[in-house]
């Protein structure tokens, strides 16, 4: 799999860290459903066959966050962004 | 159905192997049962087999999108062990290895079950350390563990590398009861044997849905008709969360791909498991004659049941870094699993989380060595309505209250386990 990198270009995955589904955000702390908040945020998953928008790091490579629309099922990449500012789109 | 034995191989020796019937029933789905058992792996067919033998709830289906056998139960190492260190864990998988070491006798069927036993190798005086408390966390559970240095490691696999200047071999933590299974015989034997006691195995029958009153499950829509039932299990590894997904519910479950590899043929040369401390590299030698070797998952969802490259390189390299014999070696054939990796690296087996359901999964790279136990505990929690202490630390909410099961450490990063 070759990873469309809005800074480097097509680079292989093997230069990049996985954090997983970008879907999940840290809830906020002080809220009265915190517990339960942060218990969906950090373990529960839609773990989706098809389309599924994530977090990769350029680890070998530029050094930024990337946000990418990926298919589980065929590895087709259809979007990336910088992730944070949303920009570099290609 | 007769039973196998010497006297059925001669009687059909003598009449030209004209004999021989259909080790189960091809059956066709009835509008309902007691219990339905979505997964027609090693799990699923064990699960109804010791639902029907150890609770006498006979009137059971097992549901196969496909054939069985077709998913992770042919796409493992076919490696069998109990060598973990917590207490959630240990206790199981040690009662799983015990029901392997019955199994054929069990089943009247040829599973292959060889106990040639698994070396952990390490490398540094820390990892020593780790493996003797591993081992005798073993040995405190029943299981069976024994500290080799690197002579005793040395006798057993003269072909590793000993001296590598970055990871030399200072010993090995060696479990001799573990060892290897055929993995379509196990699927086989549990099939032919739930069959023996009357359980429908309903195959290319995938669940498409589930029928509901109110929050209750009661039975699934099919592509062979609506099913249903009072109690409805699923086992079926990777694929949970694309059934769950029909129910609204979030798992802490990814899917991943695993991949496995295996060599040409060569003459006896791997006694039993090696598995090599410094990378993940893990390897035993087939019946055949192939080395089967593997390591990491590709490190990202996945429900492609292929992997990529990258990880084939790595696997290589881990290889070629403990047992550099290998490298003139050609790979015959290389394959993916698709892999329900849990937010803590241990499975769940419970009930719930809605009336009539039953969850086992998160088995992540490592279900096959827990087939026995994963029907078993399964079974008994399907027709209790409760954990047994073999699985009474694998509940789902385990995540909500805190008592993970994280042997390896990491925490909630699936790709890392």
């Amino acid at each position: 799999m070759r990873i469309p990198c809005p800074y480097c270009g097509a680079r292989s995955s093997h230069e990049f860290a996985y954090l997983g589904d970008a879907a999940p955000t840290r809830p906020d702390p002080s809220a009265p459903d915190a517990a339960e908040a942060f218990h969906s945020y950090v373990y529960e998953r839609d773990n989706p066959a098809g389309p599924m928008d994530e977090l990769w790091y350029h680890s070998a490579g530029c050094r930024r966050w990337l946000k990418l629309t990926r298919d589980t099922r065929t590895h087709a990449i259809t979007a990336v962004v910088f992730a944070g500012t949303g920009e570099g789109a290609r | 159905m007769s039973r196998y034995s010497v006297f059925s191989l001669i009687a059909n020796a003598l009449n030209g192997q004209t004999g021989w019937k259909p080790a189960w029933r091809d059956a066709a789905p009835k509008p309902a049962y007691d219990v339905i058992v979505v997964g027609g792996g090693g799990h699923g067919l064990a699960t109804a087999y010791y639902l029907a033998k150890e609770h006498g709830i006979r009137n059971v289906a097992v549901l196969e999108k496909a054939h069985v056998g077709s998913g992770n139960a042919g796409r493992n190492t076919t490696i069998i062990r109990s060598n973990y260190l917590l207490p959630g864990n240990e206790p199981f998988y040690e009662w799983s290895m015990k029901l392997w070491e019955g199994l054929e006798q069990d089943l009247n069927y040829n599973a292959m079950v060889s106990q040639r036993g698994i070396i952990n190798l390490f490398h540094s005086d820390g990892q020593r350390d780790a493996y003797a408390r591993r081992g005798n966390a073993m040995r405190l559970a029943g299981a069976d563990a024994e500290l080799l240095d690197r002579a005793q490691v040395r006798a057993l696999c003269p072909f590793l590398d000993f001296d590598n200047s970055r990871f030399p071999i200072k010993g090995g933590l060696m479990q001799a009861r573990a060892g290897t299974a055929r993995h379509d015989a196990v699927v086989w034997g549990y099939a032919r044997a739930a069959d023996r006691l009357g359980v429908d195995i309903v195959q290319n029958c995938e669940v498409t849905g589930f029928i509901r009153e109110g929050d209750a499950v009661v039975g699934v829509e099919t592509t062979r008709g609506a099913i249903r039932a009072a109690k409805v299990g699923l086992a079926v590894a990777g694929s949970t969360s694309r059934l769950t997904r029909l129910l609204d519910l979030r798992l802490p479950i990814e899917s991943h791909a695993l991949q496995a590899f295996v060599s040409e043929g060569l003459k006896p040369l791997v006694p039993g498991v090696i598995t090599f401390g410094m990378g993940h590299f893990y390897v035993s030698q087939s019946d055949k004659g192939g080395l089967v070797f593997g390591g990491d998952i590709d490190g990202y969802n996945s429900y492609a049941q292929r992997g990529n490259l990258p990880v084939v390189e790595d696997v290589a390299e881990g290889g070629m870094a403990v047992m550099p014999l290998i490298g003139r070696l050609r790979m015959l054939r290389a394959w993916g699993g698709l892999v329900d990796m849990s937010m803590d690296g241990s499975p769940i087996i419970d009930v719930g989380p809605l009336p009539g359901l039953y969850l086992n999964t998160g088995w992540n790279y490592g279900g096959f060595k827990a087939t026995p136990a994963s029907g078993w505990c399964f079974a008994h929690t399907i027709a209790r309505d409760q954990a047994h202490a073999f699985n009474a630390a694998f509940r789902l909410d385990r995540f909500r209250s805190g008592h993970i099961i994280d042997e390896k450490g990491v925490g909630a990063q699936p790709n890392l386990h």
